[in-house]
């Protein structure tokens, strides 16, 4: 059953026939931009990004820092393990929630606590109960300080969400300069089989609905930290 | 230039001393100015509430009476964007749209006038004291003034312009609502007259008067020393 | 029983008498505007931006049909669910019926205006269906059983005084004036409903035609994790959201951001293509997708107002609203307050209970400059006070515009009207602020003008006929 398909596209077609909206004032000439458009006309307008790999890491580190995104660079695997084992010293993980990824799998080879792995399914109090998740993800945004995931690069929906600190691990030839270009990324990647979850986290979760007073770890991670593995 | 005078109603039977001010510098500036006398309204009242039909008879005897003008100039960004951005739309489909069109098209308010055709931000004007300028909506948005104003007062020996902060906030007129919705125009009016004590100003202008009456209305009521000047008042001034 | 316009008048009054309740609005909106301003300005071209999102809008909507059944097909083929809901009632009664079949128990719920366009938390609860509103501001409004005071920014009407007495009052927590410890006390209650719920229901800010995905963008988590844990996801969207590439996303997510909290980019913008898919982890099983029309193919068949169709409920138009500031969200008594809402509410609910608030405007256009998307919205309002007064004509003002007419469009008789008011005009001096006065509502608070002794006109005449 799908309701009052037939009906409600009946309308649309009536509402649309003979009928032509007048077309929006814009200064510049962009319909055929619109019409058929590639996805880059956008490139235009939106921010830059600089035009090479440093200059798009300088401001992906920028804009983290704006984000309270805590954002580290490492030379090599053994320094990101270094800074892991660190971080779960210092904030006192006993438990945290990881996937099957190349990256993150090289990341936790030194720690020592009890993993809760969730690409073949987990309980969702298990989960929740954990200190921190370690992800991979498909790439970093340079234009906006984002990190792209899916259920591939991320182990799922929730292991990024749910634990209170978020840890990212990724490579600077993840690096692209801007949501177009991520866009292209997945597609390539992914073809027609799309995973059922992609997001962009931009900073860990916050809130502003009390007082317009911004609060860190709304319903998500208070802390989101990302390695950047050179 | 022959330049043909707009003159609002409501300036026309309150504020007469701003179009003679209008008069003045544009005649300063080597112009003959006429001012057809059988104009009255342009519609916007009726045109605001809804009401077009009538609209369209008030906009016939404007059109009608700037028909053999060469430029039309009236002190209003109101009502110039009355002519200039809603006759088009009056008369959309209507058999004078053609002519509503060539109204349109050679109506200019004052200060857009001066600054966009005639080329001159310096009118050798004097007026000594503080001022802060209150742009008004329709002359803002719809017909896209903002600089002008500035230009020619930049330009008035011993004047000095403080801007307020909500220089682009609505004062509240917005014509039969500031009386339908007396409560809502007032408290938008207190927020533009507090911006404007804020400025420390001693005259708060416009090229607006249907704004300053709004504005106005309410400083004297609370008894400040505030003066309100529209801007051509400022540039007759020397 | 008192008409919407009644109500209007009344609320907008008595917000606007609360000076105290109007700072506070306007100190919770001064930290967007400079947050807005800032990252307009890291844009190449706002302007340029703005006319590409109403460019893609225009394709988008013009072509309805089609990108709809584009939509449809391919995330049907994902294993998703669409229901097509002519109205409200039917949107409620789908929502009802998988919730029945499927046993549910708990309903976790985030941020969707078009839920509260069709009331569907009454209607869940009505059927015993517990349900919880999971972004804060809407948990704050839900404990207090009102309605959000605002599209983006629910709870903002709220002091943390008033929030943590509500706490204490409802939850049973300690009082405390920290919004941190206030979102903390929410952010553990509602860890336990995420676990628990069957269910989740979100709104839909874009759904992509050509990848069959529906887009959320948020930022507490929240949507992410409702739309996550629950084995069932009921995604509600106005038919209207549908965009045609998933690239159009990447101008319309920093637009929507900037537009609509001052932020560059929201913490999460999550695109779904379907329920869970084979070999994927977690995820609800099932996932439907209810399509709303409820009144929209009539703004549709409007073209003059079509473009309003094109709105991303940002909230744009109503932060910079000075109506809005000043009477606040609840005096509209429309889900959808604000410019946006005063042009569209008199097409979905109807014009003759709803013109009024076309009415309550200045017409500054300030909401139009703010629209990310060029919605039209102050001429719209211009265009329903025509429609409203061609089809139900307010009596004493088409009386009295058509006098105004008579006089304007003779000059002569206005001239005779101007020396009439010379004559009369001592006559309102005595009444002047009584109840007599019939400027009474212009003289209560500003000073009244006075006719010049002579109209310019009549000094012209005199001083320049000479030239004649």
């Amino acid at each position: 059953m799908n309701g009052g398909r037939a009906i409600i596209l009946g309308r649309i077609r009536e509402a649309l026939r003979n009928n032509p909206a007048p077309r929006p004032h814009t200064s510049h000439s962009q319909s055929e931009a619109a019409a058929d458009h590639n996805g880059h006309a956008q490139r235009e307008w939106l921010p830059k990004v600089g035009e090479t790999l440093p200059e798009r890491i300088d401001l992906f580190a920028k804009i983290s820092e704006g984000l309270t995104t805590e954002f580290q660079r490492v030379p090599t695997m053994s320094a990101a393990r270094h800074l892991i084992t660190k971080l779960a010293t210092e904030s006192q993980w006993k438990k945290i929630g990881s996937h099957s990824h190349q990256d993150v799998d090289a990341l936790l080879e030194e720690i020592e606590l009890p993993i809760v792995r969730t690409e073949k399914g987990y309980a969702i109090n298990d989960l929740e109960s954990c200190d921190a998740g370690i992800t991979g993800c498909d790439v970093l945004v340079a234009q906006t300080g984002g990190i792209m995931v899916s259920v591939e690069s991320a182990g799922g929906r929730a292991l990024s969400v749910l634990p209170p600190h978020h840890v990212v691990i990724a490579r600077t030839s993840q690096m692209v300069p801007d949501l177009t270009a991520a866009f292209e990324h997945v597609k390539q990647k992914y073809g027609k089989q799309f995973p059922s979850f992609l997001s962009f986290i931009t900073g860990p979760s916050r809130t502003g609905d009390i007082e317009r007073i911004l609060v860190l770890g709304a319903h998500g991670p208070k802390r989101l930290t990302v390695i950047l593995l050179d | 230039m022959r330049i043909s005078l707009f003159v609002p109603c409501f300036v026309d039977q309150l504020y007469p001393n701003v179009a003679w001010s209008v008069v003045r510098v544009l005649e300063r500036l080597g112009h003959e100015v006429v001012f057809p006398e059988s104009q009255s309204c342009c519609g916007q009242p009726p045109f605001n509430s809804g009401y077009w039909d009538d609209a369209r008879s008030s906009a016939r005897v404007t059109m009608k009476a700037f028909r053999d003008a060469e430029v039309v100039v009236g002190p209003s960004g109101s009502c110039v964007t009355m002519i200039k951005a809603f006759y088009p739309d009056l008369f959309k489909g209507e058999t004078d749209e053609l002519a509503a069109r060539e109204l349109a098209a050679k109506a200019h308010e004052f200060s857009s006038f001066l600054v966009n055709v005639l080329g001159v931000t310096d009118v050798g004007a004097k007026f000594d004291g503080k001022v802060t300028f209150h742009d008004g909506c329709h002359g803002l948005r719809e017909l896209g003034i903002k600089s002008e104003p500035r230009a020619l007062l930049a330009n008035v020996k011993g004047l000095e312009l403080i801007e307020m902060c909500e220089a682009e906030t609505c004062c509240g007129f917005g014509g039969t609502f500031a009386v339908k919705y007396a409560t809502i125009s007032t408290a938008m009016d207190e927020v533009k007259c507090a911006s404007i004590l804020e400025t420390g100003a001693d005259t708060v202008v416009s090229n607006d008067s249907s704004c300053l009456m709004q504005i106005r209305g309410m400083l004297e009521k609370e008894k400040s020393s505030v003066r309100s000047l529209h801007l051509a008042e400022i540039l007759a001034s020397r | 029983m008192a008409s919407q316009s009644s109500d209007f008048q009344t609320l907008s009054r008595r917000y606007t008498a609360d000076k105290g309740f109007r700072a506070f609005i306007q100190k919770g909106m001064s930290g967007y505007y400079k947050k807005r301003d800032q990252n307009k300005a890291n844009f190449q071209d706002w302007q340029g931006a703005r006319d590409l999102a109403a460019e893609i809008k225009y394709e988008a909507i013009n072509h309805l049909d089609k990108y709809l059944l584009e939509f449809e097909e391919k995330i049907t083929a994902r294993g998703a669910k669409v229901f097509w809901a002519q109205n409200a009632e039917a949107a409620r009664e789908y929502i009802l019926k998988v919730a029945k079949e499927n046993n549910v128990h708990s309903i976790i719920k985030s941020k969707t205006m078009t839920s509260e366009e069709i009331h569907l938390n009454d209607a869940l609860e009505k059927q015993g269906f517990g349900v919880v509103e999971s972004d804060l501001g809407e948990y704050i409004v839900q404990l207090r059983k009102e309605a959000p005071f605002h599209l983006v920014f629910p709870a903002m009407h709220l002091t943390r005084r008033q929030i943590s007495d509500l706490f204490q009052k409802e939850l049973g927590s300690e009082p405390t004036d920290e919004p941190e410890k206030l979102t903390m006390i929410a952010r553990d209650i509602m860890r336990r409903k995420y676990c628990e719920a069957d269910m989740g229901i979100s709104g839909t800010n874009f759904a992509i035609a050509e990848t069959g995905m529906i887009s959320i963008t948020e930022n507490e988590g929240n949507a992410r994790l409702t739309t996550s844990l629950p084995k069932i996801h009921v995604a509600l969207l106005g038919i209207e959201k549908v965009l045609p590439k998933l690239e159009d996303l990447s101008l319309f997510l920093p637009m929507l951001a900037t537009a609509g909290a001052g932020q560059t980019m929201t913490c999460y913008n999550t695109m779904y293509a379907g329920p869970r898919q084979l070999g994927e982890p977690d995820g609800p099983e099932q996932m439907h997708i209810v399509l709303l029309d409820n009144r929209r193919t009539e703004l549709l068949a409007d073209a003059e107002q079509r473009d309003s169709l094109g709105c991303i409920r940002c909230g744009a138009c109503l932060n910079i609203c000075p109506i809005f500031k000043n009477v606040g969200g609840y005096s509209y008594g429309t889900t959808y307050g604000g410019p946006i809402g005063s042009v569209i509410t008199p097409h979905l609910r109807g014009l003759k209970d709803w013109k009024h608030l076309s009415a309550a405007s200045s017409l500054c256009g300030a909401c139009t400059e703010a629209c990310p998307v060029k919605i039209d919205l102050h001429h719209h309002l211009l265009q329903n006070r025509r429609n409203g007064a061609k089809t139900a004509p307010n009596p004493l003002e088409k009386i009295s515009f058509g006098g105004f007419s008579l006089m304007m469009g003779h000059p002569s008789l206005y001239r005779l009207a101007s020396g009439l008011g010379r004559i009369f005009q001592p006559l309102q001096g005595l009444v002047n602020g009584t109840i007599l006065d019939p400027l009474r509502s212009w003289t209560d608070s500003r000073k009244l003008p006075t006719l010049a002794p002579q109209s310019f006109h009549e000094q012209w005449k005199k001083q320049r006929n000479r030239k004649l």
